[in-house]
Formats: C-alpha cells, structure tokens, sequence
C-alpha cells in the first residue's frame, strides 16, 4: 500500500516527485505552441524591425513603457473602435521580447503607428501634459539629447537572427547605415532601407538634423507600431482549422 | 562545501573580470567590478574567520546551530522591506502627481516600477524566504544547516543580484519581461546562487534527527526546485555581445508570452505562495503553541497547489492573440486552484482551534492571523478575476493592481511581519521583543493601509473598465482615453494615502527591531488574558 512516509522520509525522491508534478502544465500547455501551425495566422506584411525601429524598441523597453502600455487589443467592440483590429500572433512573431505589457495606466499603442504625426509624438514625449492636459506620463525630453546608439547595429541583429528573426546577410552588414538613412531622406542609402525593409517609413522624425536622435528611433517606431499587416489580404477565416 | 563555495565564488570572481574587462558599456563594467569586489572580499572575509562560520544565538543551545546567519538575514529583510515598501509609495505619488517624475531618465515611473516590484517581491520577499528557511530547516531537523560557509554564500550573494538588478533598471538596463527584468549576466549569477541555495537546502535535510521531513520544508524546497525550472526558462537570452548588458530573449510573440505568463504566475505560485507557506506552517503553530490543524489536509493540499498553480499562467493572458484552448485550460485550472488555496488557508487558520483567545492577547498571532484571512481573500479573488467574463472587465485596469496588492501587503507582508517579531528575539538571544505595543500599532497600520489600498483599487478598476466599454445613447463610446485617466486621480491619492500607512508601519517595525536587537525592553502595560482582566 502507498504511504505518503516514504516520500517525507527521503528528500530526493521528494524533490523528484515536486519536479514531476510542476512539470506536466507547462509541458502540455506551452509545448504544442511551437508546434501547433493554428497558433500563428499567416499574414501578408510582417518584416523584421529596421535598425533605427529597433534602437526604438530598445529605448521603449529601457524606459519601460510597457509598465503602462499594451500592445495587444483584445476582441472586444469598444477595443476594436477605441484602438482597431484586433492584436494578431503574427504581429509579435519578430518580437524578442513580446510587449503586449498587463496594464493599461495609458492607451494600448498596439496600432499607434500612422495615427499620430511626428510632430505630435515628438512634443509628447516631450511634455505630455502641454498636449494632455489629463495625462499622468513622464516627460522624455532627454530623448532629443542622446544620439539613437545601437552600439554594433549588425550585432544587434545577428543577435536578432540568431534567435529566429529573419534578418539577411545582407540587413546586417548594412545595419549602421540603414540606422542614419532611414532618419535621413537625403542619405545615400536611403532607397537601401525600402528595398531592404518594405514600407518601411524614411524621414526625419524628430525634426533636428544631424544624427539619428534616441526621438528618432523611439518615434520610428511608435509609427510602424500595427501598421505591417496587411489587412486587405487578411481573411480570419482562412485559420480555422 | 568550503571548496564548492571557493569555488562559486572563483567563478563569480572569473565572470565579473570577464565582464569588466572588454566592456561595451558603462553598466555592465560597473556590475563587474562589482561582482569582483564581491567575490574577492568574501573570499578574503572566509580565509580570516577560518572555521568560524557563525553559531547559535543562545549559548546554551544544545545542537550548534548558526543563526548568525540568519540573524543578518532578519536585518537585510527589514531594511529592504522599508526601502521596497518607500519606492511603491513614490511611485504611487507619481502616478497621482505626475510632475514627481522629473523628467529624468533615473526618476521616471517606467524605471522605478520595476525597482519597486523587485525590491518587494525579491529582496524583501526572498530575503525573508531565505532567511526564514535557514531558520526553520535546522530547527525542524534539529541540525546545523549544511555547507560552513555556503549559507553565506546563498544570502550575502543573493543581495548582490538585488543591488546589480536595482541599480541596472535606474540606468535603464532591463529585459522588460515582469518580475524578471535583470539582464543575461544577473540571471547567471543568480542561477549559481540558487544552485547552492538548493544544495544547503538539500544537506541541511539529509542531517536531520527527524525520520520525517516537517511540512514547512517540503515547502520550502518546491520552491526553491520549482524556481530554478521557471527562472532558468524564461530568462534564455542571447547578449548582442558577451560585454555588453543587452540582450534579446530567445523566445518570441506568443510563445514568450505564455512562457513569461507562466513564469510570472508561478513567481506567485511558488516564491510568494509555496515559499510563504513554509513560513506559515512552522511559525504559526510555533507562535499559537498548537500543533498543525491536519496532518492530512497538508498533504492533499501541498501536492494539488503545486500540480495545479503551475497551469493557471494563462489566465494573465485571456482574450489575447494566445491560442483559445490554452486559455480556457489557463481559466479552468486557475478555478480548481481556490481550492488546495483554501485547504491551505483552513489549515492554518484552524491551527488556532483551542487558541482563539490568544488573539486579543498576542500581536504577533494577530499578524500571522490575518495574513491567512487576506490570503483566503485573494486566493478567492484571483480565480474569480480568472473567469474569462471578469476578466474581460478587469484586465489592464487597477483592480489587478489591487488584486496583487492585497495579497502582497496582507499575505506575503503580514505573514513576514509575524515572523519577523517571532524570531527576532530567538536570533539575537533576547528575552523578548521591545515593545509588543508597538506591535500592534504596527498591524493596526498596516491593516488599515491595505484596507485602503484594495478599496481605493477595486473602485478605480471597475470603473475605469467601465468607463472604457460605456456607450452613449447615439452608440459612440461615451469616454475618450484621458477621460478615464482623469477619474483616477482621487483613488491614487487614497491608494498613496494607504500605502503610506503601510510604510509608517514599516517603520515601526524596523525600531522595534533594533532596540530588541540591542536588548532594549519597553515600558508598557502588558497584554492582559481575558482570565487576568477579571482580577485587574
């Protein structure tokens, strides 16, 4: 007959009894999602981020703005007329790590991108409350100060592409100029960021000539926050399996 | 284990020159250094004390336990309770004042919150679990804990991952994933920390004079095997170079969500619940004088809240782009979990059974006390916020906030508090503690701080979810984004307004605690039993 002495008489096969047992929910739970092909819609649109989209990104999780902002709209009728389509997997399938965040202390910025102009963005970050008057942001104005470093921008990405995103050999030997060009419409290589990075955005976002600024990239990004997904293309349907 | 701690600490010493030495960045240079410094003091610190590792408080103690240890870890406890409890009301205060960010990067909510999360849940919290275990093991196996110098190694190491993960979110290093921010090289020291964290752990138990293993362990080392798994998992990361902080998570989307979910969930599951019910079932009985209420609820309930919390991760993620039928499992096991919660909750509570009248009479029981009836309550609460209806509405809102807020500051924190005063006598070898009074004052405080806070929390939240779904009569929503912010404003100054209470009663408890330390005793009228008031 089993006695439940055995096992508080021996720590090891207590320990391997707890490590069976918390073992089984996450395996059957999060294994099939690398595995399953219904966990992630195939969609029309989604690219890796461009250099200066990801110094962006960079400076987003620095100031941890997922603390206060989702990025992930849920089904809801007052979410879809409030923010716009519903989030999809494939929208963070390039994202290590996700941010679809746990709080909303502000708005989701799941579909940010194109709603707002540079402009707006720039001053905002700048002193949300001369735009706000409501809101309870920080101020970023040291944003404008610092130039927008990815310290080795093909490092970044050879990270990037090392755990999964699709960056090309020819992305990341031309990173550190695709970082300058895409703040910069007269650059060279400004073509090289459409060509490489399909509807990606080149201008000067944050209005300061020169260098990328750290406003540069964080604005890059919130722009192309969405805004990748074909939508025209999309059939919700087509992932009913 | 004198070797295997040398050798811990070589290896730290190795990593931090290894990082410093070709740095890209000024952050991790700093973290480093300071890892060196850590290391080689420490070394030096255990070639100078030879064999003395720290003994038992009382001399005339029987087996030779070190609660020299332990007592330093009673310290650390308090003093990062005070400092984890003073950023939450600064941040609090941010959030009701914007203009306390300053506009500064290092000030800034986006930066402290994390601080703040870390500095509660990880340094106060997991200094008390450490701290408390290290009690607790050697008193239920009637053994000193195992290693020499290992256990200092575990704690004095422990608070070094908590400064490097502190002072790197105020120069903005961080994963961003929640509750488990600190980059790449943090998480490999921590991991070499936890593994002899385990192995003391371990040989602590295979000394016992006990045959059996007191339930508080078995506790205890799910915890601390369940941590390693998540800790180990979630944090998998691959550095855009191995001398430079950042790195990029190797998990993506929906994937890394569900693992961090899964990670964060049993973050509570396991650090804040299983770790603290450890603490509960050795200091409860102990300062009820009453043995544990079943024998056999400890086990059903100990096997299913393991099985079953480490499902519910979903829950944190329903209505998301995560897949339904993990959802729905998420939602499911998270309702099945009221349950070994409660048996956990009954349990303790009925440890009392024969000792009710204590209550009016003891402080420190009445701590310990309500600690279990906010667990009973959040643990309610939680699985009921689980449901894929309530979620809807209290998802992304202050609710959560609350939600997390009256388990943390009533369980976890009242809990600890109980602790705290129980032990800190036995450990610095005084009589009793300063000054019961000041123990009540203290809970008193605290409870109406957090009665405050969850309040204040429960009204914004629903409102604000409500606020965002409200339609006028024309069908267009009613409120924009910064309306609903707008109406916040006099729940955060009451949620701060509580919280501040709770940290008064922080700071209560930290004088108390060093004039017990330094064998002080107040003068005050005692506590009377119901029997003695007839006589007075």
């Amino acid at each position: 007959m089993f006695s439940h002495s055995k096992i508080e008489k021996n720590s090891i096969i207590m320990l391997v009894g707890i490590l069976l047992v918390v073992s089984i929910g996450g395996l059957i739970e999060i294994a099939p999602l690398f595995y399953l092909e219904s966990t992630i819609e195939k969609v029309k649109g989604m690219r890796p981020y461009t250099p200066l989209e990801l110094a962006g990104r960079n400076i987003y999780i620095r100031e941890g703005c997922h603390n206060c902002h989702s990025q992930m709209i849920r089904p809801f009728r007052d979410e879809l007329e409030r923010y716009g389509h519903y989030s999809l997997a494939a929208e963070s399938m390039y994202d290590h790590p996700f941010q679809w965040g746990s709080k909303r202390t502000g708005p989701d910025l799941a579909r940010v991108g194109n709603k707002y102009s540079d402009d707006w963005h720039r001053e905002h970050l700048i002193d949300p409350r001369a735009l706000v008057p409501e809101s309870v942001m920080p101020g970023y104005p040291f944003l404008m100060d610092d130039e927008a470093l990815l310290r080795d921008p093909s490092g970044h990405l050879r990270a990037n592409a090392a755990v999964g995103v699709p960056y090309s050999d020819d992305m990341i030997s031309n990173a550190a100029t695709d970082l300058r060009a895409q703040a910069d419409p007269d650059h060279d290589d400004a073509d090289g960021v459409t060509e490489r990075y399909p509807g990606a955005q080149v201008r000067d976002f944050d209005g300061q000539p020169g260098a990328p600024s750290e406003m540069d990239a964080m604005i890059a990004y919130l722009q192309v926050l969405g805004t990748m997904v074909d939508f025209s293309a999309y059939k919700a349907d087509d992932n009913l399996r | 284990m004198y070797f295997i701690t040398m050798l811990l600490l070589g290896l730290g010493a190795l990593l931090g020159l290894f990082l410093s030495s070709r740095a890209v960045d000024s952050v991790i240079a700093f973290h480093g250094w300071m890892l060196v410094a850590f290391c080689v003091g420490f070394i030096f610190w255990m070639l100078r004390r030879g064999d003395n590792t720290g003994g038992p408080a009382n001399p005339d103690s029987v087996v030779n336990y070190n609660d020299a240890v332990v007592r330093v870890g009673v310290v650390l406890s308090v003093f990062w309770g005070v400092v984890g409890f003073l950023v939450g009301l600064v941040i609090a205060l941010q959030l009701a004042y914007p203009a306390l960010n300053f506009d500064l990067p290092w000030t800034s909510f986006g930066r402290l919150r994390p601080l703040h999360t870390s500095a509660v849940i990880f340094a106060f919290g997991g200094n008390v679990l450490i701290m408390t275990s290290m009690h607790v093991v050697q008193r239920t196996c009637r053994a000193r804990i195992a290693g020499g110098w290992a256990p200092w190694f575990v704690l004095l190491g422990y608070n070094l991952f908590i400064v490097i993960a502190a002072s790197g979110y105020v120069l903005g290093v961080t994963q961003s994933k929640e509750y488990a921010e600190p980059e790449w090289y943090a998480d490999i020291w921590l991991t070499l920390v936890w593994v002899a964290y385990l192995l003391v752990f371990l040989g602590t138990l295979w000394r016992r004079k006990e045959p059996h293993i007191y339930v508080a362990n078995w506790f205890y080392l799910a915890f601390i095997a369940t941590v390693a798994m998540l800790h180990i998992i979630n944090n998998l990361a691959m550095p855009v170079s191995f001398f430079g902080a950042k790195s990029y998570i190797v998990w993506a989307g929906v994937q890394d969500a569900l693992i961090q979910w899964w990670y964060a969930h049993n973050a509570v599951g396991f650090f804040l619940t299983a770790g603290f019910l450890g603490i509960m079932y050795y200091y409860v009985p102990k300062q009820a004088d009453r043995p544990i209420y079943s024998y056999r609820l400890s086990i059903v309930h100990f096997w299913s809240l393991i099985f079953l919390y480490i499902w519910a991760g979903p829950h944190h993620l329903l209505y998301t782009a995560l897949p339904d039928w993990a959802q729905t499992l998420g939602m499911t096991f998270s309702i099945m979990l009221w349950m070994p919660s409660w048996g956990g909750m009954i349990n303790g509570l009925m440890t009392l059974s024969g000792a009710w009248d204590k209550l009016r009479t003891d402080p420190i029981l009445r701590l310990l006390t309500i600690s279990l009836a906010f667990y009973g309550m959040s643990t309610f609460e939680g699985p009921l916020m689980a449901i894929k209806t309530v979620n809807a509405l209290s998802h992304y809102t202050d609710w959560t906030i609350g939600h997390v807020h009256s388990g943390a500051l009533g369980w976890v924190g009242m809990v600890s508090f109980g602790a705290i005063y129980y032990m800190t006598p036995l450990v610095f070898n005084r009589k009793q503690l300063y000054s019961l009074r000041l123990v009540s004052v203290h809970f008193w405080l605290a409870t109406i701080g957090i009665v405050l806070y969850a309040a204040a929390m429960w009204v914004s939240g629903i409102l604000q979810g409500l606020m965002w779904r409200a339609y006028d009569s024309l069908g267009f929503l009613e409120y924009s984004f910064a309306e609903t912010v707008e109406a916040m404003f006099p729940f955060y100054v009451i949620r701060a307004l509580g919280g501040g209470l709770f940290v008064i009663g922080s700071w209560v408890m930290a004088y108390n605690v060093y004039r017990t330390a330094r064998g002080h005793v107040r003068t005050e009228r005692p506590y009377l039993a119901a029997s003695e008031y007839a006589q007075a």
